[in-house]
């Protein structure tokens, strides 16, 4: 038999797995369906609905006396984030994700940039590996890791004093808010965990991005007369601000929910996450936990919907 | 008086890939100067050693007498209209005919005036509030080249800006950039791979091949006395008659180049040069007629009016020649 046929339309084959791939071709809604229906039902109902359940929870409240939940729609929970211990919590929690987030910007951008621009082949998969290599370990290994080498018997204070800088970091250190002990036990150690953690999740979005700009644009404003601060300002930037902006979500969705990575590292003082976990476990305050966990959706949703504002998304 | 770009023993190499080799050339300034030649012959390259992109292996560079190896490109008084537009997609098409004269620091009042009459210019008024991806593909080749031209630029370069055009755009495009030349008096160096553009539109043509220079002169030099048989090949189909051919014509050189509509058919005075060969094949080009006959071995291409009567396949015919049309070639 030859594989070459002289008719025009080919008989119908016969099998399920046959009749099945035409019957999908020819009703492209089932096949949709089957897809979908299984994600969506997921999203739908355990992802949304659950999230549904916790906001639900921050409206009641807890009984002082006898511990139990009230399950009587009251505003008093989120009330009690206002007092001056627990908004200072949420302050903390913000502006260290902030902080965190244009810190990573910063340094990603230049790793991004030669990535995307100039490294080819191995050195590209030596990036790729490079940055990805940190999310293969477990977490809290680099954490603990972490807090060893910022101890101060750690190999931060044996480098700095072997290069006879050790003053600076003593400096450092007996700055108010920032300082403390030791790196391990302040906002500086907390801040560098932070950054060293999220760090991927701000290269790979701002890569992706840079990627996307043809290079002969960055001839064209230089062919114009622009500068490389000129061009940095006026078309790199407002091409690479969707990864930027992707990259920022990450980094600060996240340093606002952790809870880890301050209770390993740092002053005792409680970010946003470590509050949910002590709530809900040891106070047993539910709805109190639950009122702390929606801050940061709120939050994030007003980052968001500022950004869209100053035009974040008009290069997408 | 200095010329506007002076390369002196130019080259440009890639690894071992020698992308321009040893190139002279002086343009004049306010000349239209087209480089011709088939892809990968270097036009793009001499034109990026010119804007500032490349910095040449090999030789000197000089745009209006001064030394330009090692000056960056957005010091160079200097100009592309890319051969891809590259427009920036996030800004507004006023915004980018703007671009040149923001990064320069003019005010925003009289930058918006310029641009606007530079699109005014190029036939695209009122199109200022769009969005690149919001316009055609000639229209934007239009708004690339209203970005270059606001900045008043001493030296205009344009890599194949007509390349996407349609035909009757692309004539169009032509007559409108020469006249637009004639008027800014502004030196335009053109690369294009079409030689009926670069016959047509330029004072001067520099003809590359393999990242030289084959031949400089004016459209009719290299039309009519095309030095070697890459010159007479890639610009506009050529006859090159073979040393054997000149012997039975009473020549003796290596080569010579026929041009088809320089060949009449049946005719032959006592002053006229005369083959006879067999018709192998027969076109209609509209206004003409196309016909390739085969002389013991040689091809020869014959471009005869559409009026005259079109000679059977496989008849023999004799082919005339005044010995003026037929040029030597110093090199074959
Ligand atoms: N950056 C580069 N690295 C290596 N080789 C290059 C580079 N740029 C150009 N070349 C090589 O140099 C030669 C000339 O290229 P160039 O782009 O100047 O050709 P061109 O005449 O403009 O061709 P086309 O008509 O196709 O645009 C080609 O062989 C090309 O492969
Ligand atoms: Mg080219």
């Amino acid at each position: 038999m030859s594989a070459v046929t002289h008719q025009s339309i080919l008989p119908e084959r016969s099998g399920l797995a046959r009749r099945l791939s035409d019957f999908l071709w020819r009703h492209p809604h089932v096949l949709l369906l089957i897809l979908l229906g299984p994600p969506v039902l997921w999203l739908g109902i355990i992802y949304l609905g659950s999230l549904l359940a916790l906001l639900l929870q921050s409206f009641f409240s807890i009984d002082d006396f006898s511990g139990l939940i009230n399950y009587e729609f009251t505003l008093a929970t989120y009330k009690q984030l206002l007092i001056p211990a627990n908004f200072d919590i949420i302050l903390r929690t913000v502006v260290m994700a902030a902080l965190v987030t244009l810190a990573s910007a910063i340094i990603a951008f230049p790793i991004a940039y030669y990535a995307a621009r100039y490294a080819k082949g191995k050195w590209k998969a030596i990036f790729y590996l490079g940055v990805m290599l940190p999310l293969w370990s477990s977490y809290l290994v680099k954490i603990y890791a972490w807090k060893l080498i910022l101890a101060k018997e750690g190999i931060v204070t044996w480098a700095l004093t072997k290069l006879h800088l050790l003053w600076l970091l003593d400096a450092w250190l007996a700055l108010p808010v920032v300082g403390g002990n030791s790196l391990s036990i302040s906002y500086t150690g907390t801040f560098i965990v932070f950054i060293y953690v999220w760090m991927p999740f701000m290269i790979l979005p701002i890569q992706a991005s840079l990627e996307r700009v043809p290079g002969n644009l960055i001839e064209a404003s230089a062919d114009l007369g622009g500068n490389p601060a000129q061009t940095f300002k006026y078309v790199l930037f407002p091409l690479a601000l969707p990864g930027i902006v992707a990259g920022s979500i990450f980094t600060f969705s996240l340093t606002l929910g952790d809870y880890i990575i301050p209770q390993v590292i740092g002053s005792s003082r409680l970010f946003i996450g470590q509050a949910v976990y002590a709530q809900q476990g040891t106070a047993g305050n539910i709805p109190l936990a639950a009122a702390f966990s929606v801050v940061p959706i709120v939050i994030m949703g007003l980052y968001l919907w500022m950004a869209k504002r100053m035009g974040a998304f008009d290069a997408l | 008086m200095t010329a506007a770009v002076l390369f002196q023993k130019v080259s440009r190499h890639f690894g071992n890939v020698r992308a321009v080799d040893g190139v002279d050339l002086s343009i004049a300034e306010g000349e239209f100067f087209a480089m011709l030649g088939p892809s990968g012959s270097g036009k793009t390259t001499c034109l990026r050693l010119m804007a500032g992109f490349e910095q040449p292996t090999d030789g000197h560079i000089e745009i209006f007498g001064e030394t330009a190896e090692g000056v960056p490109p957005y010091r160079r008084n200097v100009n592309t209209v890319f051969q891809d537009y590259a427009l920036f997609p996030h800004l507004s098409i006023l915004d980018n005919v703007a671009y040149g004269l923001m990064v320069k620091g003019v005010g925003r009042e009289e930058r918006r005036k310029a641009a606007e009459d530079a699109l005014a210019m190029v036939k695209l008024p009122g199109y200022g509030v769009r969005k690149p991806g919001q316009l055609s593909g000639g229209q934007r080749q239009r708004v690339a080249l209203a970005r270059a031209l606001v900045n008043r630029p001493k030296v205009l370069l344009l890599d194949e800006p007509l390349g996407a055009l349609d035909l009757k755009l692309r004539e169009q495009m032509q007559e409108e950039l020469k006249s637009l030349q004639k008027s800014l008096g502004i030196t335009f160096v053109f690369v294009t791979h079409d030689q009926g553009e670069a016959l047509s539109m330029a004072d001067r043509i520099a003809v590359f091949n393999n990242g030289k220079i084959q031949q400089l002169g004016t459209p009719e030099d290299i039309y009519k006395r095309p030095q070697t048989r890459f010159v007479a090949d890639f610009v506009g189909s050529s006859n090159v008659l073979s040393s054997a051919t000149l012997a039975k014509l009473g020549i003796s050189a290596g080569a010579a180049s026929l041009r088809p509509e320089a060949i009449q058919i049946g005719t032959s005075w006592a002053e006229l040069l005369t083959l006879s060969g067999t018709v192998v094949a027969c076109s209609f080009l509209g206004a003409v007629n196309r016909i390739t006959v085969d002389c013991d071995g040689q091809r020869i291409i014959i471009s005869a009016p559409a009026a005259m009567p079109v000679p059977e396949q496989g008849a023999n015919i004799t082919l005339a020649f005044s010995r003026n049309d037929m040029h030597v070639m110093e090199q074959a």
